[in-house]
């Protein structure tokens, strides 16, 4: 049999004992994950390696009572791996020390008809929605094991209680492994509920170590990158510069007896694919080792025709956009004629036009994927948060039936909505390269490809109106927004183009929203909090020009804008509490409020911020306040708050992508700024849980008002208003 | 061309060009994966491994200007994630996706070897280098004061 198994990975098969000591109350948990796609069979159908019973398609149980758990979802940094698995074990109700996980099986969800349900992981849906049917694996497991026992000691089930791994009535006991096969053959009356009342909890809701934490720090964790396959060659690629474009030429002979050097292959775009993973021209030099492609590729003369869009720039883009400002757009929601009128009879008026540039995921792991396509099957190692994706993908490119696809799960090196590179065409290149070669084939992108090729969050505009009445609230608000998009696309994920506008919960007795699409070549995709991460600067910064020109503190315009909505007075009612909020610090210092609500969850935060006379600005501080209802794990969701906040600073601040000629100005992290470790703010992170039954997203939602917030504190700090990012294009130098 | 590196304590004979960046002969011909791709220009930290001590971007280092120097990886860094600076990264559960960790790790260890109590502005400075797109800092930061308490104990 032709194992895959590279040398790194044969010491790592076995399960991996964690024996570090873990401090600051947190539970330990412990078997890890194996990267078990590099050690997977290409020959094998399936990729557990799970000893014992299978009880249902999550669970499989060993005499030794040894638990494993296989994990539809994907892990790219968002603790979903431990998640699921907390949420499983809750029901199931086992020894945490007594887990294993392992991978789901992709190719096995295809053919069993969706049995994980859903594979995907985006949209901070994994815990929001998913959690009914994996609690329910875990509690129909119990109660199948409890019904294998009960059968056995001719009692009722009811009279059996299952606990860490253990089955009890009166004083008989027995282990769930002891029962596993029985219980797979249990059939139930009547699936049971599951419990999603935090008081019965005795797992979730505990803050509980990430169980990926220690392969994170000893170079063990396998990404799609790391893939090694024996007879793998490598591919360097470039599509065109400037998106769309088409390859006229190129010249293998300038390259061809360059050392390791195989092969110069054109890669055609595949009409009217431009809304999904697309494959755009380009051209891949294959060698034997990655540095020999790449180094060959750069030196290989190509010739490009990049048609229209060569005359695009973010300057006419916003230009354009401003436009559209005036020009009536789709409604969201209900038509409210009385805003406008409103408006033009009112004596005070507040008006404000915002812009924002597209920006980049730049997941650290660079965009890769590795395709074997073989006669009878064809193997893919990508880093997606859609394993299902990846293999449809793959059975369009090549003409294979979906069903003889493998995908195997890896770590991600980030996701942040562009589903870590999958939503990309390198998952059609390796596939069509391999395809030709009959070799498996890596495929990585530069840095300089993934800024130029990725799928970019869309540059966006936003005008927004308000009158304002005696009483310095808004009697009528009416807005306008724009996005670019590929082809004017009508939603991104759940998104469309004002959402983060629409949307607010200030009840402002007339209000229009009215929304454009407007048309760029570049890609575009989901980006962490789609539409709420633009937009929501543009209202949250708009929400204090009209609370400020209506003479009202900015928190107690929102407090007095959400009364009667109990989760929102709750969210701000605790930033009042906690962040001592005031606008009479000395000038140079200031602190700012905003509140987006997406996926779910309301957020909330108050900036603090110093901004030196000659305009260097420091974050000092932020805030955050969540309301996502059930909290699964306080210790993960804290790192996700920490995160989104520092990921949307980095837009706000120090990022932002310049189209100029077609392409981006950008190229790499030299031209596209991250925020680094000095500049980072201290985030803190409070969670005020209005109750119900809410399982809010909180892979996302603190991103987008931690910008707004800013802005709004470098008004009190200089008095300059800022309606633009990056801020470092804004001088806020003051006297 | 060939030569030999020393690599964790091991010998190892490659056959590379020798202007080859050091980054993906570690990965690609050595096998060790730990070390990572980010930028390829010197502006990230993923490859950040210790060449004589001394933490260096393994994209930016010629693989034959490495020639009988002691060159450690992430893998080499302990033999059982044992280093104060690992087993800090674990109690404060720094990483996220974890692809910069590797060189975060590496960083911070070599700025520890030097200064036992780094103040937070040397931190900073030390890992100013290290890209982290997860947006760690805040843990990283925590973590590097509790290896510095770890190694004065020690
Ligand atoms: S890959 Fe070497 S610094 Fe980025
Ligand atoms: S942990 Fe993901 S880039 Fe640092």
């Amino acid at each position: 049999m032709n194992k895959i198994v590279s040398k790194k990975t044969l010491s790592r098969r076995s399960f991996i004992q964690a024996s570090a000591a873990v401090g600051g109350g947190l539970m330990l948990g412990f078997h890890m994950p194996d990267a078990l796609a590099a050690t997977i069979s290409p020959k094998s159908s399936s990729t557990s390696t799970a000893v014992g019973t299978e009880i249902n398609a999550w669970l499989v149980i060993d005499k030794d009572n040894t638990v494993t758990m296989r994990i539809p979802h994907t892990e790219m940094g968002q603790g979903g791996l431990t998640s699921v698995t907390m949420l499983i074990a809750e029901e199931l109700n086992v020894d945490w020390s007594k887990i294993k996980t392992e991978w789901a099986d992709a190719n096995r969800h295809l053919r069993n008809n969706k049995e994980y349900k859903v594979m995907s992981t985006h949209g901070s849906q994994l815990v929001r929605l998913q959690h009914p049917h994996l609690m329910g694996a875990g509690a129909s497991a119990r109660e199948r094991l409890k019904q294998a026992a009960a059968e056995a000691w001719g009692i009722d089930r009811s009279q059996i209680t299952a606990k860490l791994g253990t089955l009890t009535a009166g004083n008989r006991t027995a282990t769930y492994g002891e029962f596993a096969e029985a219980a797979a053959k249990v059939k139930l009356d009547k699936e049971p509920e599951i419990s999603i009342d935090p008081t019965k909890w005795w797992l979730l809701g505990k803050p509980t170590q990430r169980l990926d934490i220690p392969n994170k720090v000893n170079g063990s964790a396998q990404y799609a990158i790391d893939t090694k396959v024996p007879g793998m060659v490598y591919a360097a690629v470039k599509a065109s510069p400037v998106p769309w474009g088409t390859l006229k030429s190129h010249n293998f002979d300038a390259i061809k007896s360059r050392p390791g050097v195989i092969a110069a292959i054109p890669l055609k775009a595949v009409a009217g694919k431009r809304g999904q993973p697309d494959l755009q021209d380009a051209i891949a030099v294959v060698a034997d080792s990655y540095y020999r492609a790449k180094t060959a590729l750069d030196l290989l003369p190509v010739e490009w025709d990049f048609g229209e869009a060569a005359k695009d720039n973010s300057a006419a883009y916003y230009a354009a956009g401003h436009k559209l400002m005036e020009q009536k757009g789709q409604v969201s929601g209900k038509e409210e004629p009385k805003a406008a009128e409103t408006i033009a009879a009112s004596s005070k008026v507040v008006t404000a036009s915002y812009q924002r540039p597209f920006e980049t995921h730049a997941r650290m792991e660079p965009i890769n994927a590795t395709v074997w396509v073989q006669d009878d099957r064809i193997d893919v190692w990508s880093p997606t948060q859609d394993q299902s994706a990846a293999i449809t993908l793959v059975a369009d490119q090549t003409g294979m039936d979906p069903k003889n696809v493998y995908a195997h799960t890896m770590f991600l090196g980030g996701g942040f909505g562009g589903n870590g590179g999958g939503g990309t065409g390198v998952t059609r290149q390796a596939a069509e390269i391999s395809k030709q070669l009959k070799k498996p084939v890596k495929v990585i992108w530069s840095r300089e490809e993934d800024l130029a090729q990725d799928k970019q969050r869309p540059l966006a505009v936003a005008k927004l109106t308000a009158s304002i009445g005696d009483d310095g609230l808004p009697t009528a608000l009416f807005t306008r927004a724009a996005w670019f998009s590929q082809d004017a696309m009508n939603q991104i994920g759940g998104a469309t183009s004002d959402y983060g506008i629409y949307n607010i919960p200030y009840k402002v007795p007339y209000r229009q929203h009215e929304r454009h699409n407007a048309k760029t070549h570049i890609p575009s995709s989901t980006h962490r909090a789609p539409g709420a991460n633009q937009m929501g600067f543009m209202a949250e910064v708009f929400v204090d020009e009209m609370a400020i020109a209506g003479g009202w503190d900015p928190l107690e315009w929102r407090l007095k804008m959400t009364e009667g909505l109990d989760d929102f007075q709750l969210v701000f009612k605790t930033l009042k509490e906690k962040a001592g909020f005031r606008t009479d610090l000395p000038k140079g210092e200031g602190m700012g409020i905003a509140m987006v609500e997406s996926h779910g969850t309301i957020a909330a935060c108050c900036a603090t911020v110093t901004v030196s006379r000659r305009g260097r600005l420091n974050i000092e501080k932020i805030l955050v306040v969540l309301d996502a209802g059930r909290v699964i794990n306080p210790h993960a969701a804290t790192e996700q708050c920490e995160g989104s906040v520092c990921w949307e600073l980095s837009h706000a601040w120090t990022g932002g992508l310049e189209l100029e000629g077609g392409r981006f100005v950008n190229t790499n992290f030299d031209s596209y700024n991250l925020l680094r470790i000095d500049q980072n703010p201290h985030v803190e992170t409070i969670f005020a849980s209005s109750g119900g039954d809410k399982f809010g997203g909180l892979g996302e939602p603190a991103g987008p008002p931690a910008p707004p917030a800013v802005a709004n504190a470098i008004f009190y700090a200089t008095g300059k208003r800022i309606r633009s990012t990056p801020f470092r294009q804004h001088d806020l130098s003051w006297t | 061309m060939k030569f030999t590196l020393n690599i964790n304590g091991e010998s190892q004979q490659v056959d590379v060009e020798p202007e080859t960046p050091l980054l993906w002969v570690l990965r690609d011909d050595v096998g060790l994966t730990g070390t990572k791709f980010g930028c390829g220009i010197a502006r990230c930290g993923a490859c950040t491994i210790h060449v004589d001590g001394q933490a260096m971007k393994s994209c930016q280092l010629q693989a034959s200007a490495a020639v009988g120097k002691k060159i450690t990886t992430i893998e080499g860094l302990s033999k059982d994630s044992s280093h104060p600076v690992q087993q800090a990264w674990v109690e404060v559960g720094v990483p996220q996706c974890g692809y910069c960790q590797s060189g975060q790790i590496m960083s911070a260890s070599a700025l520890l070897a030097k200064r036992k109590n780094p103040t937070d502005a040397e931190i900073e400075a030390a890992m100013a280098d290290n890209l982290c797109r997860c947006g760690t800092y805040q843990r990283i930061m925590q973590a590097i004061r509790l290896a510095s308490s770890k190694i004065q104990q020690a």
